[in-house]
């Protein structure tokens, strides 16, 4: 039985369509704010009381779509910032980030390293810190290479495209694995898989950094098949022992292999540059024009052109 | 509650202690005032405050001073005038002059904003703004070298210029650096400083290195 003078509203006879969480929350807040809704009720009351029924509907109607308004209002309120602290709330990344100094040494140099039992699953540590530190140095590291081997970015900036690129393999290949991983069945959460890649990088870092100052491509591609080769190594190792059946394996670590190693190769041929331009930087606008240093490539092209050329006369 | 009612000080008891009462800080009284002062006076009271930050950046002591009146004019102001002095500095300058400013203001807020989020997520007690606060002004050294670096480039630039704009700038770095472990680190667990110094140290060589390739039309 309802208290006199504090009716549960009912919600059929008002127009707003509100779904059954706004229920829940008017009637609780209805519940909260009843001495209000009496005085407001008896104010209400003796202004309508020349229609004569002191609780008839018409005075109760407008009163009340008064307080159902504001109660929906603050039922909104409430939820959004509900909503808000649970997704704003950096707390939820916090155990990835619970990591000490040492630890991080440790997994660096374990990305280097190779695991040799692959039959039986490898432990991956779900930690953050590292990844993404490794992902930001990354970032200054091909921020070097760009303006060294000044690449003009139109429509952009230098930063935007360093960081869009770090973060986009690092974000993009770790959830395509993780999709292909889920589809050939093996144990790996996204976690896990954002931490194996991004120590991963680690390579990555090393080799651009050397070879974007010492720039030989014999160098670099010793680097390439050294050093990221090792850390390729590595995670298709720990991928392997997690997952079973040949088709499977060969699916996802083939995958991961190429795009890594490719990943690199990219990353050294787009901000590529000539050795005379280090000097170029040194000495600022006094340099005399330099040389490039001769390439095949002409000889290729004049074969192709010549070729071509040769053919085209042909068909006249 | 009950059994405490016959509870009573007889009066031969001395009571002691001591009593402090906490001074309250005279905001809400200021705030009503300063709406009548004259614009000069804010102003000036503003440049006041940013001025002594300013210095507390250039001898970093283990104060509370920054951290406890946090405000971020002084980082707007060196991010501004750091990113005025490197634009123009690119290749090809006719149409890099835009994206060069926007580069540096990104880097400087997006950098600091990022280290922020680091240090709490490490479990720093170190609030938002007070980070944010903190490293805006370590770019302070950052500016006096970039203002030393326009300076001796228009001198020359052979490799003598070179090697004194290196040294110039990595002693910036290097005290950039410093100045702002000296206020973050300690909000941080003693094992855990080394990861957030590092993020630190990065921000700022990616800033110095900025300096130190900037080379002018």
């Amino acid at each position: 039985l309802q208290g006199g003078g504090s009716a549960v509203i009912d919600m059929e006879n008002m127009d707003d369509t509100s779904g059954s969480s706004f229920e829940d929350m008017g009637e609780m807040h209805q519940r909260m704010k009843e001495e209000e809704e009496e005085e407001a009720e008896g104010e209400a009351g003796a202004a309508e009381e020349e229609d004569g029924e002191f609780l008839g509907m018409k005075g109760l109607q407008g009163q009340l779509g008064r307080q159902v308004a504001d109660q929906m209002w603050q039922a909104g309120k409430r939820q959004a910032s509900r909503a808000f602290s649970l997704y704003a709330n950096i707390d939820i990344l916090r155990p990835y980030f619970d990591v000490e100094p040492v630890q991080v040494r440790a997994r660096l140099l374990e990305s280097m390293i190779p695991v040799k039992m692959i039959n039986f699953p490898q432990k991956i540590a779900g930690e953050l810190y590292g990844p993404l530190m490794l992902v930001f140095t990354l970032v200054a590291i091909l921020l070097h290479g760009m303006k060294t081997s000044d690449t003009i970015i139109r429509e952009g900036t230098l930063m935007g495209t360093a960081i869009g690129t770090c973060f986009g393999y690092w974000l993009g290949v770790s959830s395509f694995i993780y999709f292909l991983a889920y589809l050939c069945n093996a144990q790996i959460t996204l976690v896990q898989m954002l931490s194996l890649l991004g120590y991963g990088l680690f390579g990555h870092c090393i080799t651009l950094f050397v070879t974007y100052n010492i720039h030989f491509h014999s160098l670099f591609y010793i680097f390439w098949l050294g050093v990221g080769g090792l850390s390729t190594l590595r995670m298709v190792a720990v991928l392997l022992s997690r997952t079973v059946g040949h088709t499977q394996r060969l699916i996802l670590c083939g995958t991961l292999a190429a795009l890594h190693m490719l990943f690199l190769l990219y990353l050294h041929f787009a901000y590529h540059k000539v050795v005379e331009g280090i000097l170029d930087t040194l000495e600022g606008p006094n340099m005399p024009p330099f040389q490039r240093v001769a390439r095949d490539i002409p000889v290729v092209s004049n074969a192709v052109l010549n070729t071509t050329a040769k053919a085209v006369a042909l068909t006249l | 509650f009950a059994g405490l009612a016959d509870v009573s000080i007889s009066e031969d008891i001395p009571v002691e202690g001591e009593i402090t009462v906490p001074v309250g800080s005279q905001s809400p009284d200021e705030d009503f005032s300063t709406l009548d002062e004259p614009v000069r006076d804010t102003i000036l009271r503003d440049l006041k405050a940013v001025g002594k930050k300013f210095v507390h950046v250039m001898y970093p002591k283990k104060s509370s001073t920054l951290l406890r009146d946090w405000d971020l004019w002084g980082p707007l102001v060196l991010c501004v005038s750091l990113a005025l002095m490197l634009q123009g500095g690119s290749a090809d300058s006719k149409d890099d002059g835009g994206p060069q400013f926007a580069e540096v203001f990104v880097i400087i807020w997006f950098g600091a904003v990022v280290i922020t989020l680091n240090s709490k997520l490490l479990g720093g007690t170190i609030s938002f703004f007070q980070s944010l606060c903190v490293l805006g002004y370590c770019v302070l050294p950052l500016t006096v070298a970039m203002l030393v670096c326009r300076l001796v480039l228009l001198a020359g630039s052979g490799t003598v210029s070179f090697i004194i704009r290196l040294i110039v700038v990595a002693a910036m770095f290097g005290w950039s650096t410093l100045a702002s472990t000296a206020f973050l680190a300690d909000s941080q667990p003693p094992n855990r400083k080394a990861l957030v110094v590092y993020p630190i140290s990065l921000f700022y060589f990616v800033i110095s290195w900025m300096i130190l390739t900037f080379t002018p039309q």
